[in-house]
């Protein structure tokens, strides 16, 4: 594309569209102001390197779990065409489950069955003791992170079979009201089974704390797992997705699925790999947060899911390379922004980064790259 | 064969069908006496249960007012939201913020300034009024912008802004500050107390009011004298207050449903383009129907969370937005009826039923201690004691009476999504299309020609 084409198309953009153009130009504007601002902290010493590091980093651990929780939220939206206000409840539903199965592996024998599956809601058995770390018990977690993808896909599965299959003609808004409902099954079987008090799963693990030039960095090595985690699930559904005829068939689907059955898809068995690479991510995403966390409670994947919700809308609904982008986007703009406004209103800064986006550009910032 | 005769044929009514045809006339009867007699039902299933296991009066006649007292509060909110939804098909979910701005403008604007969240010192009557001018005003900053969006996206929007409310009215930034040299607050988390809440002032207003007071007394005589504690009967008090305000809001809706400005709305639901290819700016009409039902929203806070003398800003979580759409779905969307019948479904049959069958449970005894953890429950399971499970289960009703909502809501969705009483037959026309009688000919030849007025 040459300048002249790059040209026109601008143009084109501000005749046409000067609302959007002159938001956009503010935007870019307050992007920079804010980068002047912290410029200007950075050079006064009212902020340290470390800090602005030690922020971007707790942003990019975040990110990493809304993006990956925000992939199978995105497919589902854009293949089953519905916002699924169950996805938060199917993290939690997988953190609780794998975080079970880890304390039951890793207290096998010296604690009793039912305690270590409370996750020790009796007072009985606490984390420490079981040594729940990643240097404490490495093959329990291994198994209990297995067991989080598991537990979550086939709650997944389980509940398209009972609540979704038969409402498959049904339009967005009915199927959106019925994933409320789910929720609230799902949430509150979880508080009947596990109550509502936060409990502390994990062992403490320590980190590295790097020197580079006087200034002294800490990475966790639980948030080192959850990057790697993280990253290698993200190139595995990319490769998935790239290389299969799976994930032909899922764009092909979410861009017309009447047009899909004719041409042979079985559209079926795609939703149910949609639910499946979906659900098992947000297991794992849930699991890992909690790994990264330290603590557990009922609520945790609820209160996460509207900024999944941002992350996907501003990436652009169906599109999974967007997810993540928007996920790094979002879980950034959460953690950063304490650097400019007060610490109560970073939430309703990442809302607010969202309800702008689906103000000015619904389809999200990789518009028309659908589910790839 | 006339088009009548075939319409006729076609419904199976008779030419004798008295029906003219002019919505909700016909029903009004019908529709009072479905509601009454629900109300009626729930009354004598609580009073049976209550009586056969032994629950003394007071405790009955409390949960009588208790259901009451919510079936009431989830009516309003209910019917403002099924003008959003069941009439003009905006998909809001950020209800609890709406009610949250009306409560806590009116709580701020009549809180003592020397109180310890300050406020304005207003009179009750302007702290409404206040409240619900401020919904009215939030809602129209969102609906300035959001009316455009898809129904999910607006939907997102919705539930976000109400979640940037909330998350305001938590920060500690705005737990006092100061506004033209006037100290005013929030409370931040530890929220802000409303001194002059509803229901204390209005019993106060119609125990003063000759003639009023007479009747008040000998209704108070009579339960006192069944062994009733005078808080339950304040609460019965304002609890029939309440009813009176359904009332008014459930007449000014069906008014508003349909005046021709409501016929819009309808057609809006239906169908926005072909609305806006007749003429009609629909982005207008969408808007004034958003800041209504907003600032009905508001008032309907006030009365509910308003009259527990206290808020903060976890009483306004999404799930209060959740239970009003389960109500309404229940109900019906689309028939203001139906939104009462909801609200008392879902609170007297799955909110308040299942809390009194527990407490009862546990008042009258004869069951176990319940064990501390589910794993301890299903181990008493495998001990051939299943009594212990169900001691369990009465001491954890919480969340197994949300799980039941769910459930019904997901059941609902799948058969029958229009609810118990929606879509049914509603005359769009303006003129009965059943054979009118001579006395309603004139009445809707004034409704004709208000419809062909320019909107």
């Amino acid at each position: 594309m040459g300048i002249a084409d790059n040209y026109s198309r601008g143009r084109r953009l501000l005749v046409e569209r000067p609302g959007q153009a002159l938001a956009a130009v503010v935007g870019v504007l307050l992007v920079l102001a804010l980068f002047a601002d912290l410029a200007a902290k950075l050079g006064s010493g009212a902020l340290g390197v470390g800090d602005v590091v030690l922020l971007a980093w707790r942003g990019v651990v975040n990110g990493l779990v809304i993006g990956l929780a925000g992939v199978g939220l995105s497919m589902t939206y854009s293949i089953l065409n519905f916002a699924n206000f169950a996805h938060g409840d199917y993290i939690t539903g997988g953190a609780f489950v794998g975080w079970a199965v880890a304390w039951l592996v890793a207290g096998l024998g010296e604690y009793d069955i039912g305690s270590l599956l409370s996750l020790g809601l009796g007072a009985d058995v606490y984390a420490p003791q079981l040594g729940t770390s990643i240097f404490g018990a490495p093959l329990a977690l291994l198994l209990g992170l297995v067991a989080a993808g598991v537990g979550a896909i086939a709650i997944a599965l389980l509940i398209d079979k009972l609540v979704y299959e038969p409402m498959r003609g049904q339009d967005g808004i009915a199927l959106l009201i019925a994933s409320i409902g789910v929720a609230f099954i799902l949430r509150y079987l979880i508080v009947f089974v596990w109550g509502t008090s936060v409990t502390s799963v994990a062992d403490e693990a320590g980190g590295l704390r790097p020197t580079v030039g006087g200034v002294t960095f800490s990475f966790g090595y639980h948030e080192l797992t959850l990057v790697v985690c993280a990253v290698v699930l993200m190139v595995g559904v990319h490769v998935l997705l790239q290389r299969t005829k799976l994930g032909k068939a899922m764009r092909a689907m979410s861009d017309n699925q009447d047009l899909a059955r004719v041409t042979g898809i079985p559209t079926e068995r795609v939703i149910k790999w949609t639910w499946i690479i979906g659900a098992g991510l947000a297991g794992v995403a849930g699991y890992l947060l909690i790994l990264e966390a330290g603590t557990i409670a009922y609520s945790r994947g609820w209160i996460l899911l509207l900024l999944i919700f941002a992350a996907v809308i501003l990436g652009g609904i169906g599109s999974v390379y967007g997810a993540i982008f928007g996920g790094l986007v979002i879980g950034l703009a959460d953690s950063m922004s304490i650097i400019w406004i007060p610490s109560d209103f970073t939430k309703a800064a990442a809302f607010a980064l969202m309800i702008l986006i689906l103000l000015f550009r619904p389809s999200g910032l990789f518009a028309g790259r659908t589910t790839a | 064969m006339s088009v009548r005769d075939y319409l006729d044929r076609l419904t199976g009514t008779g030419r004798a069908d008295t029906d003219a045809g002019a919505p909700g006339d016909g029903a009004a009867g019908t529709d009072l006496g479905i509601v009454v007699g629900l109300m009626l039902a729930v009354y004598v299933v609580f009073v049976a249960i209550g009586v056969v296991l032994g629950y003394d009066t007071n405790g009955i006649v409390n949960a009588l007012s208790q259901v009451t007292f919510l079936t009431a509060v989830y009516a309003l909110v209910v019917l403002a939201l099924n003008l959003h939804w069941g009439y003009t098909g905006l998909f809001n979910i950020g209800v609890a913020g709406f009610m949250a701005v009306g409560t806590y403008t009116m709580a701020m604007a009549t809180a003592a300034p020397d109180a310890r969240v300050p406020g304005l010192g207003l009179p009750i009557w302007a702290g409404i009024a206040l409240g619900m001018a401020a919904a009215a005003v939030i809602g129209l900053v969102a609906a300035l912008p959001a009316l455009r969006l898809r129904a999910d996206y607006l939907a997102i929007v919705t539930i976000a802004l109400a979640e940037i409310i909330r998350l305001t009215y938590l920060s500690s930034a705005v737990q006092t500050f100061t506004v033209f040299g006037t100290q005013l607050g929030t409370g931040g988390g530890s929220g802000i107390g409303i001194e002059a809440d509803p229901d204390t002032v209005v019993v106060e207003f119609l125990a003063s009011v000759p003639g009023l007071n007479v009747l008040f007394d000998a209704f108070g005589s009579v339960l006192s004298g069944m062994g009733v504690q005078q808080s339950v009967i304040n609460n019965w008090y304002y609890a029939f207050v309440l009813l009176v305000v359904v009332v008014a809001y459930y007449w000014l809706l069906q008014r508003i449903g349909h005046s021709p400005f409501g016929r819009v709305l309808k057609s809006i639901r239906e169908d926005e383009d072909v609305a806006r290819a007749l003429g009609k700016n629909t982005r207008l009409f969408k808007i004034k129907s958003f800041m209504v039902g907003c600032s009905l929203m508001g008032l309907a806070g006030i009365l509910w969370f308003g009259s527990y003398g206290f808020i903060n800003p976890n009483t306004f979580l999404p799930q209060v937005t959740f239970f009003v759409w389960i109500a309404l779905i229940i109900g019906g969307a689309g028939s203001n009826t139906g939104g009462v019948v909801g609200a008392a479904m879902f609170a007297a049959v799955l909110f308040e039923l299942p809390r009194y069958l527990a407490s009862i449970a546990g008042d009258t005894g004869g069951l176990p201690s319940a064990p501390p953890t589910f794993a301890r429950a299903v181990g008493a399971l495998f001990d051939l004691e299943p009594l212990a499970f169900v001691a369990y289960g009465i001491d954890n009703i919480g969340p197994l009476r949300l799980v039941l909502v769910g459930v019904v809501l997901i059941v609902l969705m799948q058969r029958r999504p229009e609810g118990l009483l929606g879509h049914r037959k509603e005359t769009a026309a303006s003129i009965g299309l059943s054979r009118p009688n001579r006395s309603r000919e004139t009445t809707d030849a004034t409704a004709a020609t208000d419809g062909g007025e320019e909107q």
